[in-house]
């Protein structure tokens, strides 16, 4: 059986190739993954700046994909909420890089942190925080 | 005293305001690629996005992405934010939907933030939306989205977010 890398796992999920995430870095509870600028998905015709929902689609990705890398998760998981602050608009034409870290873990709820970045990593796009599901709690016992 | 002028034919109206919607939703490259729509309803407006596959984030239940759901909120809360100045304007006369062009579309609100709630998962079938501004003042916006599916009352997700406004300028007078 070939082996399920994560970014195969990213590559499993149509909407994120829709975007063509890419998956940059990986540790244990955190991932780096990426994405080009898409004229396609410009929210502002007038700046060309990317809209909101591709920015949030980037971090819940990111933050679902760090929930599983973490060693108390059950590999599946859902988003229950999340929260964008949007800091300023991504410079056109640059790829976005968001970094989420799952740092708490619950036998039932994981909790994020993320920030999507452009080429400027110092001043941060939008940071997302929000809680996912971790099924591993919930399993029936034998 | 001169008799009240009479009503614009009912065809005429309608024209304008599906143009002037057309117009503000067909300028945004994003809506484009997502698929969004617009129904309208007078000034009620219900944002659809039409299943299809590429907007699956789970595939083996298989559920809707959380971040199309999002994308779908946010613009839902946009257009209605940006829907509503524009209606102000354009049944008051101060603005002639016909200039308006991708082009040279009035400045859309910018979101602040965000938050989305998932109440269940996105199912592979068309999903709905409304939203409610709760709050519109020169600056922020505060406003409330919400989602569903099959059943108006079993909401699938819903939003709050903040927005800003964008500067509001008399529209030049036609010359």
């Amino acid at each position: 059986m070939k082996a399920v890398t994560p970014q195969h796992f990213v590559d499993s999920l149509p909407h994120a190739r829709a975007m063509n995430m890419r998956l940059d870095e990986v540790s244990e509870g955190r991932c780096v993954l990426s994405m080009p600028y898409d004229p396609r998905l410009v929210g502002d015709p007038g700046t060309g700046v990317l809209h909101g929902g591709a920015v949030y689609a980037l971090l819940d990705t990111a933050s679902g994909l760090a929930t599983t890398l973490h060693p108390g998760s059950s590999g599946s998981t859902a988003t229950l909420d999340l929260r964008i602050d949007y800091m300023r608009p991504a410079t056109p034409g640059q790829r976005i890089r968001a970094e989420a870290i799952c740092y708490n873990m619950t036998r039932t709820v994981a909790f994020i942190r993320a920030t999507a970045t452009d080429e400027d990593t110092t001043r941060p796009v939008a940071v997302a925080t929000g809680a996912f599901t971790n099924e591993a709690g919930r399993r029936p016992r034998p | 005293m001169s008799p009240r002028p009479r009503p614009e034919p009912v065809q005429v109206i309608k024209q304008r305001r599906d143009a002037a919607l057309r117009a503000l939703v067909g300028g945004v490259p994003y809506i484009q690629f997502m698929g969004f729509q617009f129904d309208r309803r007078g000034d009620e407006l219900t944002a659809i996005m039409p299943y299809d596959d590429s907007l699956i984030g789970n595939p083996t239940l298989p559920a809707l992405h959380g971040g199309a759901t999002a994308g779908f909120l946010e613009t839902t809360a946009i257009i209605e934010l940006a829907w509503q100045a524009l209606w102000e304007d354009m049944e008051q006369g101060r603005l002639d939907p016909t200039t308006l062009h991708p082009t040279h579309l009035p400045q859309l609100p910018k979101t602040i933030d965000f938050t989305v709630d998932y109440l269940r998962s996105g199912l592979p079938r068309d999903a709905y939306a409304r939203a409610r501004v709760n709050r519109s003042g020169r600056r922020y916006a505060s406003v409330h989205v919400e989602a569903w599916q099959d059943n108006r009352t079993r909401l699938f997700a819903q939003a709050t977010g903040h927005f800003l406004m964008p500067e509001r300028s008399d529209p030049p007078a036609h010359g």
